[in-house]
């Protein structure tokens, strides 16, 4: 009876699919998918050459702190980094003095609440505070983007597939194309629409963000290093890895020492297991 | 409840005799995984993957309570109070891509102990309820990893809860009510993730005792083997220790390097970037996936695309739920008196085709729905339920199994008189 039962089931989803099955190739042949635009003019993302990428990558510091320098300069204006705290920059090689001035210093002031009055007011960083977003509230973003909501950075290396490369490709020299004709040939609905600009990384071709690092020597490196557009993009994706996995090389160095040990305990334990099965055939 | 020749307990020190009298926990733990255990001296290197279920269990329950102390599960701050624990917390990093990923090697573990029972016929007689009891526990996982997969508030989570809940809609009639009963609302919000965090914080507890159980009814046949035979005497079998805690202790090695490995050096390769995102109703992903060990189901559920007499999102929802249920009759459904597919050359082939079956499943679940994905998913699909409700039934019947050794011993030695002329051949 369950064997007779079975082989009913077995046969309705079987038909079922077969049912589905036609459909699916009926459709196909009647009305097969359109190329996309996307799927023929997005470019996969380039390598940003960072050494913290590779099982046992880690940090370049100043790398890291050029980065922060562009972030500090360019993306500012318009991202929010609020998972990341100012002391944390102690991590990537800034002195407890140096943190303490660049969180005294910063543009934008942290929201707090004036101590006599109680009403809303603002105050200088401290090493503690988060850094603070360049906007009051969403509507106050998206009213100074074109209706665009700027994303948070803090996680965004590894809030996009193949993050850090991405981040390079979408804000390196080459991203920021005029839309080639062919696209528009092909495809006519896709032309780029006012206000959003064409990017051959960005998932869906056209990014509301403007070109971001539109000169080389935009920013002036503390440390001396030329600041082409492709250097600067570069060390901006370092400086995002490291505020996405600030853990890293503390992770990487566990890693070693755990797979090392582990290794050991294997070793060990397959001289016991032969040890203890010497007598024994199996 | 054991084999006659099975050792008996026998404390020694006075501490210990005193306890046993009292409580005879040493004595029970002795006849569950002690020398009072008798197995069968054949058993491969597959039969480590039932400790190694058990042992990756104890460390997602070990690392899960330890997340918890810093978790808020609230709808506000969930996400935040997740890479709080990345950040700030102490080896907070670790806990959680050891708890993450921990999920992908429990259900890893328990799809190749799975895979082991079907190749060797484990969930037959006398041992049904053994596989019974291993179906509820697979059940039990899949609700807690998915309820755990919402935890971290991120947008795959949102949109997983939704997309899962969803199915209940498709019921006919009370479906959309039953639905919002089950979220606290009309959609997945602070109510849910409350529910889902209280549930997921049971359900591993409620696994360990069906465990206890499936071990249970395990040792009153005793462990399966690679030829499927009975054991028949004494000279068949091994004391569990030392003999297969040795061997598990190599299998315990080889898990937790590849554990380490995921942990430490991919530890986000088996996640998806959108779970980095918030939470966010008004944004819906362009491609929304589970986490990969649910993608075999989910292509099932994807390739009912027909209404016939109900609507083919029923029949997809009818069908994923099948899929795993239909592995309840199982015990019932293949008649065969043969265990091992080592003796049974055409349901051998059959269950390669079935593996190669699953893994296209899963494919096809992470895929994008194009005319050639649909397609292999619906074929698949077609497969995976003609496979276990049709060609199983039919091919115990039909089959002529190759002869069986007459002991578990008889199989050993027979392979040994093979390898030992090899090997003294090479030592001259």
């Amino acid at each position: 009876m369950v064997r007779f039962i079975a082989i009913l089931v077995g046969a309705a989803f079987t038909f079922v699919l077969g049912l589905a099955l036609w459909g699916t190739v009926a459709t196909w042949i009647t009305d097969p998918p359109l190329p996309s635009a996307e799927h023929e003019f997005l470019h996969h993302p380039k390598d940003a050459e960072l050494s913290s990428a590779g099982y046992f990558g880690k940090f370049d510091r100043r790398q890291v702190q050029r980065g922060f320098q562009v972030y500090k300069e360019v993306c500012s204006a318009c991202h929010s980094l609020k998972y990341v705290a100012f002391r944390d920059l102690e991590h990537i090689g800034y002195s407890e003095a140096e943190v303490k001035a660049i969180a005294n210093q910063w543009a934008i002031e942290q929201p707090s609440v004036n101590a006599e009055t109680g009403e809303a007011a603002t105050r200088k960083n401290l090493p503690s505070d988060h850094f603070p977003s360049p906007f009051a509230n969403e509507v106050a973003a998206r009213a100074a983007n074109n209706n665009a909501l700027p994303p948070d950075l803090s996680l965004m290396a590894k809030a996009r597939h193949d993050g850090s490369n991405y981040i390079y490709s979408l804000v390196g020299p080459d991203a920021y194309v005029p839309q080639p004709a062919a696209l528009v040939r092909e495809f006519p609905g896709s032309k780029t629409p006012p206000g959003l600009h064409y990017n051959q990384y960005f998932a869906n071709l056209n990014i509301a963000m403007p070109p971001p690092l539109t000169s080389d020597g935009q920013v002036t490196y503390a440390d001396g290093t030329r600041a082409t557009r492709n250097q600067m993009a570069k060390d901006v994706s370092a400086f995002l890895t490291w505020t996405a996995e600030p853990n890293l090389e503390a992770r990487h160095g566990a890693g070693l020492a755990a797979v090392i040990f582990i290794a050991i305990f294997c070793f060990l334990a397959w001289g016991a297991y032969q040890n203890v099965w010497r007598d024994v055939k199996h | 409840m054991s084999f006659p020749w099975a050792k008996h307990y026998e404390p020694k020190q006075p501490l210990m005799r005193w306890l046993d009298e009292k409580l005879p926990l040493p004595r029970l733990v002795y006849n569950a995984v002690g020398a009072g255990y008798p197995v069968p001296r054949n058993l491969n290197y597959f039969w480590n993957f039932g400790v190694l279920a058990g042992l990756a269990l104890t460390l997602q329950i070990v690392t899960g309570v330890t997340l918890a102390m810093h978790y808020a599960a609230n709808g506000a701050v969930a996400f935040q109070s997740v890479e709080q624990i990345m950040r700030d917390v102490n080896a907070g990093w670790f806990l959680r891509y050891a708890h993450a990923n921990g999920a992908s090697m429990f259900l890893l573990v328990v799809y190749i102990h799975i895979g082991r029972g079907l190749y060797y016929g484990s969930y037959k007689a006398p041992r049904e309820m053994v596989w019974l009891l291993g179906v509820v526990i697979f059940l039990l996982m899949m609700a807690t990893a998915f309820m755990g997969y919402v935890l971290p508030w991120g947008q795959m989570s949102f949109w997983g809860a939704q997309v899962i809940t969803g199915f209940f809609s498709a019921i006919p009639v009370v479906g959309e009510t039953v639905r919002i009963w089950l979220l606290g609302g009309y959609a997945p919000d602070n109510a849910a993730l409350n529910r889902f965090f209280s549930l997921h914080y049971l359900l591993p507890f409620v696994t360990a005792g069906v465990i206890i159980l499936h071990i249970w009814a395990l040792h009153i046949p005793g462990s399966n083997n690679p030829t499927g035979v009975d054991v028949k005497s004494e000279a068949d079998t091994v004391p569990f220790h030392p003999y297969y805690t040795a061997k598990d202790g190599v299998g315990v090695g080889v898990f937790l390097l590849v554990f380490a490995a995921l942990i430490f050096f991919s530890p986000n390769m088996l996640g998806h970037p959108d779970n980095y995102v918030e939470a966010n109703p008004l944004s819906t992903p362009a491609h929304i996936v589970p986490e990969w060990y649910f993608l075999p189901f989910y292509a099932i559920l994807k390739s009912f695309t027909a209404d016939f007499i109900l609507p083919a999102k029923l029949w997809g929802v009818l069908a994923m739920f099948g899929s795993i249920l239909l592995l309840f009759f199982l015990p019932w459904l293949d008649t065969s008196p043969v265990r091992s597919a080592n003796f049974r050359p055409k349901y051998r082939a059959f269950l390669v085709v079935l593996l190669v079956d699953v893994l296209i499943l899963g494919y096809v679940g992470g895929a994008e729905a194009k005319p050639q994905t649909v397609l292999m998913g619906q074929i698949a699909s077609a497969y995976y339920f003609l496979h276990f409700l049709v060609i199983l039934p039919l091919v115990s019947r039909s089959e002529r199994p190759r002869p069986l050794p007459t002991s578990i011993t008889e199989a050993v030695l027979d392979k040994h008189a093979g390898l030992g002329l090899t090997k003294s051949a090479m030592a001259n």
